[in-house]
């Protein structure tokens, strides 16, 4: 197996792009990572012939047998790498590893990595019947009526029953992130939240309310990575990879080893490894928030705080722009975008630009070590990310 | 879940024992919002996981005329709910003490 440090500061993230968010009908999937697509490019001061890889992950709304194949044929690109990674939430990450291996090797350049779908408007009512169908397992959890929301709300109340997290720490998880989502010029909630509201929002699946539930949204995604070498030829300050690794434990909630401990911890813990920081170190941090319990349970597995203390973190504003560890500082997927894969995908992409700088009233301070945690299924799969915008 | 091999050793030498069905709640959530049409007429309805005494973990409904009072740590007890066409889904009820 080859050294795995080799990887921290051999490739950077030149480009960044996001599409259009929010509901965006005249454009199809494939339309939107176009967009996205053409905006990291345009970023990155790159032209299309430079691309000599494409990764993608998934659609709901456009289930190309071949994505990546697909959306080359869309962008007319004819790589010599190629391919659709699925990995849920956790495949951004995934795929950004992906990239860097094959550019470390040798293998490829300049990769683009791209996902997003058309959430908020491209299904009919019959292909999101089925798409919920497909959700959980077919012989074991769908016959009772499970659903994505359930699953994470018994995981919320096992947290809640060991740890004392209180529900009213899960609400200011949303409203952390609304307040950051108001910063950002292309966040799709432009309101803001109180942590009564949340309280007051329906009921889906109890004690999850629909302001702890992730928005769904017409939104692609899309990076470009390339070797350290030419990074430092493009007109971007370079944001390079530190730091990846990955765990997965299982798909289905039912396979999980527990509902309490998940593969945040050990994949935080080769990230950290392999970028040769530890927690203390970080500047800010992207966690993945389909539900607001995610955010509070990975910052404990990663080692931010404690085990129990996640809430408490939030809820004091810890995790405010300012504070000791900013989280989600472009709104996450519970204020600014969730389309699929792309909603992890905007945590690499904000990562970047804070890295840059020059975010305005948004900007981090100093930022120089942003992480990255997605997470797919039911905190199935994980991949986090150390990103920096020094070589070494 | 069944499978064709032990997924901690790979054994393939596996046998079906039957569980005496009793279980206790290890975590819950009410559901208010069906997945889809087919459970729009359930809801409020209990999904939860049972740690069986027999070891293994399960998903399935609690039900029953108190189900929605169900807390962690409630001892359940299996039954079958007709589901149809021959389809008795394992399923759980609160049991006392």
């Amino acid at each position: 197996m080859a050294n795995a440090a080799s990887l921290k500061g051999a490739v950077a993230i030149v480009g960044v792009g996001e599409s259009d968010i929010g509901k965006v009908p005249h454009l199809s999937g494939l339309g939107l990572n176009a967009q996205a697509s053409k905006r990291a490019l345009d970023d990155a001061g790159l032209k299309v012939k430079d691309i000599d890889g494409l990764l993608t992950a998934y659609s709901f709304t456009e289930p190309y047998t071949m994505l990546g194949s697909s959306l080359c044929e869309y962008l007319g690109l004819q790589p010599g790498m190629c391919a659709s990674m699925v990995a849920g939430g956790a495949s951004p990450g995934v795929m950004l590893r992906h990239a860097a291996q094959a550019i470390a090797m040798g293998l490829a350049e300049t990769v683009l990595v791209c996902a997003g779908e058309n959430r908020a408007t491209g299904f009919t009512r019959d292909a999101a019947v089925a798409m919920l169908a497909q959700v959980g397992h077919p012989q074991f959890e769908q016959p009772y009526g499970g659903l994505i929301p359930g699953y994470y709300a018994m995981v919320a109340r096992r947290y809640m029953h060991e740890y004392g997290t209180t529900r009213e720490q899960l609400a200011s998880v949303a409203v952390n992130t609304r307040s950051h989502a108001l910063l950002n010029p292309t966040a799709q909630m432009k309101t803001p939240l109180t942590v009564e509201q949340v309280l007051a929002s329906k009921l889906i699946a109890d004690p999850l309310r629909m302001l702890d539930c992730c928005i769904i949204s017409d939104a692609a995604g899309a990076f470009i990575v390339t070797s350290a070498e030419r990074a430092s030829t493009l007109r971007n300050k370079p944001v390079y990879l530190w730091g990846v690794g990955e765990k997965s434990t299982h798909e289905h909630l039912l396979c999980a080893p527990s509902l309490t401990h998940f593969g945040a911890a050990d994949s935080g813990r080769a990230a950290y490894e392999m970028a040769g920081v530890g927690p203390r170190d970080i500047d800010l941090a992207q966690l993945y928030d389909c539900f607001t319990i995610v955010p509070i349970i990975e910052l404990e597995e990663l080692g931010f705080v404690e085990r129990g203390a996640g809430g408490s973190f939030f809820e004091n504003g810890h995790a405010r722009i300012g504070g000791k560890l900013p989280v989600n500082t472009h709104g996450g997927m519970l204020s600014h975008a969730h389309a699929g894969a792309a909603g992890a995908l905007f945590g690499i992409v904000e990562s970047v630009r804070q890295l840059r700088g020059g975010q305005g009233k948004r900007q981090v301070e100093d930022a120089r070590l942003a992480l990255v945690h997605n997470e797919g299924g039911i905190l199935s799969a994980h991949c986090t990310v150390i990103l920096s915008n020094q070589r070494a | 879940m069944p499978r064709h091999l032990c997924p901690n050793c790979w054994s393939d030498e596996l046998e079906w024992v039957e569980s005496k069905g009793g279980g206790t709640v290890h975590s819950f959530s009410i559901v208010h919002r069906a997945p889809s049409p087919v459970f729009a007429a359930n809801v409020p309805y209990v999904i939860a996981m049972i740690e069986l005494d027999d070891g293994p973990r399960m998903f399935a409904n609690v039900i029953g005329p108190d189900a929605l009072g169900v807390a962690i740590g409630d001892r359940v007890k299996l039954t079958f709910e007709d589901r149809g066409n021959g389809v008795m889904l394992p399923q759980f009820e609160r049991a006392p003490g």
